[in-house]
């Protein structure tokens, strides 16, 4: 990623602002001028990732685009929280169709605003997990084959929250939803199934895929900025904790998704057309079951050693493949 | 210009004419021929200002134009059959966001079995999807229903379906007045949106709506529905004033004012009905038809008018409804309720399978003794010999490849 | 405008969700709270050092100082001598190193002399007090009550003011003009100063128009103890041996030096005869390295300088050239001879085994407890048991060091002022103490302490030269932003960047933040990524 290194200044870009900075070096989140795309009022959760990680990705789209940004929504508990008549908490233009057509929706607002002549307003679609990787993948494949013009962020908190919690393909192995219930020989999901989303986008070798996570506020928002102006189809995949599927305390929703990011669980990095280009390197390393041990969803597992030992193997292999450690 | 032309390509030229912004489209027979020959147009330019898009499925063409109209664009797109059906959960979506999108249906049978002929249960199936649907009877009426079509939706934000029967007028060709582009530019303005994502008017469009307001919702749907019913006989008097061209509205009734039984028919099957009634009329028998162009919103008060001198009125349909029949003929008596009427139901033309004059012929004389409903060119020679066979053997296999075992045991068909 | 005719109900406008105040949700609540810094907690001078490394962080050096002038008017001075005890308290031990707190003091400090800043004397009070030493005390005490409007009179029995840290702090650790040019910006508020002149009558002073006295003499006579010894060396007192260092002429020392102790004077004594050029100088303490009383880092320094130590010695006999040492153990803490004995060649002993009060004048004033030891006995405020009569310093019952003399002055002026007013004075209620479990560390950088430089050692054997260096602007200014600002807000916006609801109200630099309770759900996100644990998460009251 083409940003440079902060000096030393106590915390750095780490926090979400930092008076030592200069007002161009800190985030967007820090600015008391910043959109709040989603505004005061939704209706999410306490502590929900999802409603934080929307935030900081529109507030960076519309700090990009200078204002012009046009959002499309599949349905989910993003679209749900944020907008029961009578009131929205959207402050763009914001649409909502169906549940899996998303990306196609989008794509038909990039072609109306080029025949319209409105080439400065850029399109964002957003979508949970289930919308993106599952529902809307027919949809997804399509707009990132024809290369349509459209940023995509699907806000992953791994299993169907706006139902009440049930397995969704990005559901992590061994995690207990209502559709794969902690009983049995193989408690939770089974391993050997579900899929990572952006090494698919990577394969339509689209200009840009990136993983981002609420835990990483000054990645995410770079990524956001770089993937703006970019002509054609984009993914970013940010993972997103959510304290009620998941069982853990809403105050510790950044906790989680840090401990997923240090661990190697979920690694973070982008890709151009196709190609690993830049990879987060963990800065404090964590063990997995670090991680596990503040869900519920994987309390079953806690006295499984074997079982932790192999979601370890899953991060250390991501370690791996996605070089996540600091060149010694 | 009047055109030796295909009705596809009838139809392609008309929907260019209307200059829409955004076409987006999946394959499938037997509406080809329209986004094949508009893709061309875009392509060439000959069609300027648009964009085409190629999508991965019908729920993406019909969630493309719902975006595309959502940001302000005139959008097209065609379908039919299973394609209608895969995109149902966008039909649905588009009414109810009361985007202004024109789609063609090439009319054809739904499967199982896969049956890529035509008739009208593609359609039908959408009948409450909250869609306005236009029945063509020539290709020179499906020409003249798009251009009406995109004013009319525009008009009232809702989507309409101009429904053409599948081969019988997309592939057929005859000759057809194609619109001068200075014609239709004057009948139809360009798209002013009632709404349109906007950052400098930032709204929420498509939001949740819960028991607190959604049958109030549900009920301005309706309510656009019953302005079409004014709107659409209006528009179709400005289009004869256009275009010189006289335009049938809601429905248009054929030597209906004294005619003591009458046909009533959606789509192209009013041109062998019409014929019928020609000869019926020559002998002196008191015949006519009423030629239902828009099915949704229901014309009931069209009917009741144009069937007044009626005893009998034959509603002939190309949809099986199954465990009910006669989907067209209920709404039919509904409103010719308390009327004393006999409304008869006919279910025909399924599959592909043709209407022709001496099927009508047959039903005419039959016309006292009709089961409710009646079966136009059933075989009931291969239904009893299949259901006589079940009974013996409890064959659990499909019903059809049941049927075509048994048609071919018959020594297969026989002039069906 | 016309109002377009949107669709009901599933088209809506901007702004609509504020109707929705989700503050009802709420069964905690977060709020911005102080607590108390360990550094600032161990301060003996009760300095404010988040609040001043805050300042210096910014590169706002003037405010930094000013900060630390309110508690402490020497930052030169203990930015060099104070044993930092606010460092061993730092939460940054944890993860690395603490911050180089005394090391910023000691370049504000210079910096502040550097750019002759000075102090302001408050509007004249009309009362007048006198004081009894000037050592750190007693300048700390006439600096406060200058501050506050009194007229200030000190009397020293020496020749020049400072006390214990001219007289007793080798110049290679407080280099004079540091020492002198803090001093002078006190005398410069107006404080009147006689020296020379040993008070014996405090009834005196106050009937000469002295509204309250402040006495801070300090202790500087050396302990002694009975050792046997026939046609003895050279045995000199510590402490007179240091002051001596301060007249026209060093004091005169033999070839091989011994000085008897374990304490910080013991090895300030001992290099302090390294310097004047003995060929050996020893140390014999009674105990072990870990027993110490001197700060290691003092040993390690002289042992760096070629001092040696004896440990586990005590002194037997002395001879005009020899020193008689038995051998002892520790076992369970307790000193055991163990009848082994060894000579030591040695011509001179200095004798640093700890320093007396010479408190036998105060005997006579009413009320005074003088203890045992020659401590004076004083109550919380600092006042002895003669009413308007305080006492601080190394003569009260305490650790006897120069921070915590600055901290009684500063307390007694607070307390004589009080006095004065004739209304009391309430401390503020200290917050509870940061805890390092509070912090959120994953956001700090990474950031190795800074070092200072020392002076190379064969200098360091053989002058006076300050042997340890100051931090330039760069590097304080670094270490400064290691400062991890526990339990206070720093404005990271960490805060008002986590809450999923906005419900966090951002006031303005160096205003900090509100809640915006309408819309606040208690989630608690803002409690737990707030980097130095600031916010405090409590039970909402309905």
């Amino acid at each position: 990623m083409e940003s440079k290194t902060v000096k030393f200044y106590q915390t750095g870009t780490f926090t979400v602002g930092n008076r030592l900075l200069s007002e161009e070096e800190r985030h967007v989140q820090a600015s008391a001028e910043r959109t709040n795309s989603l505004n005061s009022g939704h209706r999410a959760c306490q502590g929900c990732g999802e409603a934080l990680g929307a935030r900081y990705a529109i507030d960076a789209a519309m700090k990009a685009t200078n204002g012009q940004l046009v959002a499309v929504n599949a349905t989910g508990c993003l679209e749900v929280f944020s907008t029961p008549y009578p009131e929205t908490a959207w402050q763009i233009p914001w649409l909502h169709s169906v549940f899996g057509n998303a990306p196609a929706v989008a794509d038909g607002v990039a072609a109306a605003l080029r025949v319209k002549g409105k080439k400065n307003i850029r399109v964002v679609a957003q979508g949970g997990d289930g919308g993106t990787v599952d529902i809307g993948f027919g949809c997804l494949s399509g707009m990132f084959e024809r290369n349509a013009d459209v940023l995509y962020i699907c806000y992953d908190n791994e299993a169907y929250m706006n139902t009440g919690v049930q397995r969704s393909g990005a559901t992590p192995p061994s995690a207990r939803t209502a559709t794969t219930q902690a009983v049995g020989v193989h408690p939770g999901n089974e391993f050997g199934v579900g899929k990572f989303l952006p090494r698919i986008a990577m394969a339509h070798r689209i200009p840009f895929v990136a993983t981002a996570s609420v835990a990483n506020l000054h990645d995410l928002e770079e990524k956001v900025r770089k993937a703006i102006p970019i002509q054609g189809a984009r993914y970013i995949h940010v993972f997103v904790p959510c304290p009620l599927g998941w069982g853990s305390l809403p105050q510790h929703t950044l906790k989680v998704a840090r401990m997923a990011m240090e661990s190697g669980l979920f690694p973070i990095f982008e890709a151009e057309y196709g190609k690993l280009t830049h990879s987060y390197k963990i800065r404090r390393q964590v063990k997995v079951e670090e991680y596990l041990r503040l869900q519920k969803r994987f309390a079953h597992i806690l006295k499984e050693p074997a079982t932790i030992g192999l979601l370890q193997k899953m991060a250390d292999a991501n370690i791996a493949e996605f070089n996540l450690m600091e060149e010694k | 210009m009047r055109k030796q032309i295909e009705g596809s390509q009838a139809i392609a030229a008309a929907v260019q004419c209307c200059r829409p912004e955004v076409i987006s489209c999946y394959p499938i027979t037997p509406q080809t021929h329209i986004v094949e020959t508009l893709s061309a147009k875009v392509k060439s330019g000959e069609l300027e200002n648009c964009e085409f898009i190629n999508v991965e499925s019908e729920f993406a063409a019909l969630s493309v134009l719902i975006g595309a109209s959502a940001a302000g664009a005139r959008t097209y797109t065609a379908t039919a059959s299973q394609g209608l059906l895969y995109m149902a959960e966008a039909v649905y979506n588009a009414s109810g966001m009361g985007f202004p999108i024109v789609m063609t249906i090439g009319n054809r049978a739904i499967g199982a079995p896969i049956n890529i002929w035509n008739d009208h249960s593609d359609s039908m199936s959408m009948r409450d999807a909250g869609w306005v649907q236009l029945y063509a009877e020539s290709n020179q009426e499906a020409v003249d229903l798009h251009i009406q079509a995109f004013r009319l939706a525009e008009s009232l934000s809702l989507p309409v379906m101009v429904c053409v029967d599948g081969f019988v007028l997309t592939h057929a060709f005859e000759p057809v007045e194609i619109p001068s582009q200075a014609q239709v530019d004057s009948f139809l303005p360009s798209f002013d949106p009632v709404q349109v994502l906007d950052p400098e008017n930032p709204i929420s469009m498509g939001t949740m709506v819960g028991p607190n307001a959604f049958f109030e919702v549900r009920y301005l749907h309706h309510e656009k529905h019953l302005r079409a019913l004014e709107r659409i006989p209006t528009i179709a008097r400005e289009f004869e004033k256009t275009f010189g061209r006289k335009a049938a509205g809601l429905a248009e009734g054929y030597f209906h004012e004294d005619a003591e039984t009458i046909f009533v028919a959606l789509g192209s099957m009013n041109g062998t009905i019409k014929d019928f009634v020609d000869l019926r009329r020559a002998r002196g028998e008191k015949v006519g038809c009423i030629k239902l162009v828009s099915y949704r919103p229901f014309p009931s008060e069209v009917v009741r008018s144009l069937a007044d001198s009626a005893q009998r009125v034959i509603c002939v349909e190309k949809h099986l409804a199954p465990g009910t029949c006669g989907v067209v003929a209920s709404e039919v008596r509904h409103a010719l309720q308390h009327s004393g009427k006999q409304v008869q139901a006919v279910i025909g033309g399924i599959g592909g399978r043709p209407i022709s004059l001496a099927a009508l012929d047959g039903l005419w004389a039959e016309r006292n003794r009709l089961d409710e409903p009646h079966f136009l060119g059933l075989n009931w020679e291969v239904i009893g010999s299949v259901l006589e066979n079940q009974k013996k053997i409890r064959r659990s296999g499909p019903v059809a490849e049941s049927v075509v075992k048994t048609v071919a045991e018959k020594g297969g068909f026989h002039g069906i | 405008m016309k109002t377009p005719p949107r669709p009901f109900a599933i088209t809506l406008d901007p702004g609509s969700s504020m109707h929705n105040l989700t503050g009802s949700w709420r069964t905690m609540r977060p709020v911005y709270s102080h607590f108390l810094p360990p550094c600032n907690q161990a301060c003996p001078a009760g300095e404010d050092i988040q609040q001043w490394l805050y300042w210096a962080e910014e590169g706002k050096y003037r405010e930094a100082w000013e900060e630390i002038s309110k508690n402490n008017p020497f930052p030169a001075i203990v930015g060099r001598v104070c044993y930092h005890p606010c460092e061993m308290g730092c939460n940054r031990n944890k993860l690395d190193l603490s911050v180089n707190i005394h090391a910023i003091e000691r370049f504000l400090g210079d910096l502040a002399i550097e750019k002759k800043w000075s102090f302001k004397a408050g509007a004249d009070s009309g009362k007048h007090v006198a004081i009894i030493g000037g050592g750190p005390s007693g300048l700390t005490a006439a600096y406060h009550l200058r501050r506050l409007g009194h007229q200030v009179s000190v009397y020293d029995a020496g020749p020049k003011a400072g006390g214990m840290m001219r007289f007793g702090i080798p110049k290679y650790r407080l280099p004079r003009e540091i020492l002198d040019a803090e001093i002078e910006r006190i005398e410069k508020m107006g404080v009147r100063f006689e020296f020379n002149r040993t008070i014996d009558d405090v009834d005196a002073l106050r009937k000469g128009g002295a509204d309250a006295v402040f006495i801070a003499i300090g202790a500087h006579l050396n302990r002694k103890t009975e050792i046997p010894a026939k046609d003895a060396c050279r045995i000199l007192g510590a402490t007179e041996f240091l002051r001596e260092m301060e007249g026209a002429e060093p004091p005169k020392i033999g070839r091989r030096v011994a000085v008897y102790g374990g304490g910080n004077t013991a090895m300030d004594a001992a290099r302090t005869a390294q310097r004047l050029g003995a060929d050996e100088v020893m140390v014999i303490y009674r105990r072990d390295r870990e027993h110490m009383k001197a700060h290691d880092f003092e040993a390690q320094e002289a042992l760096d300088e070629g001092v040696h130590i004896h440990w586990l010695r005590t002194i037997k006999a002395i001879t005009e050239d020899s020193i008689t040492v038995e051998e002892m153990k520790l076992e369970g803490g307790t000193l055991v001879p163990t009848g082994r004995e060894e000579t030591l060649s040695a011509d001179t002993l200095i004798m640093a085994i700890g320093q007396n009060v010479s408190s036998e004048f105060l005997k006579k004033l009413p009320g005074v407890e003088v203890r045992s030891d020659g401590t004076i006995g004083v109550d919380a405020q600092m006042q002895t048991g003669a009413p308007g009569v305080f006492a601080g310093g190394d003569m009260v019952p305490a650790e006897r060091t120069v921070t915590n003399a600055i901290g009684h002055g500063k307390k007694a002026a607070r307390y004589i002022d009080a006095y004065l007013q004739g209304t009391p004075y309430t401390h503020p209620e200290k917050p509870p103490l940061a805890k390092f479990d509070a912090l959120n560390v994953w956001y700090y950088t990474d950031a190795s302490r800074s070092r200072q430089e020392m002076l190379d050692r064969v200098r360091r054997k053989t002058g006076f030269e300050e042997i340890v260096q100051g931090l330039d602007e760069e590097t304080a200014k670094f270490e400064a932003r290691r400062c991890l600002s526990c339990g206070n807000c720093f404005e990271c916006d960490n805060c008002f960047g986590v809450c999923p609801d906005n419900a966090v109200i951002k006031l303005g630099t160096g205003k900090g933040y509100k809640f915006n309770l309408d819309y606040c759900k208690g989630c608690g996100l803002c409690v737990e990524e707030c980097p130095c644990g600031c916010i405090d998460f409590v039970p909402e009251v309905k």
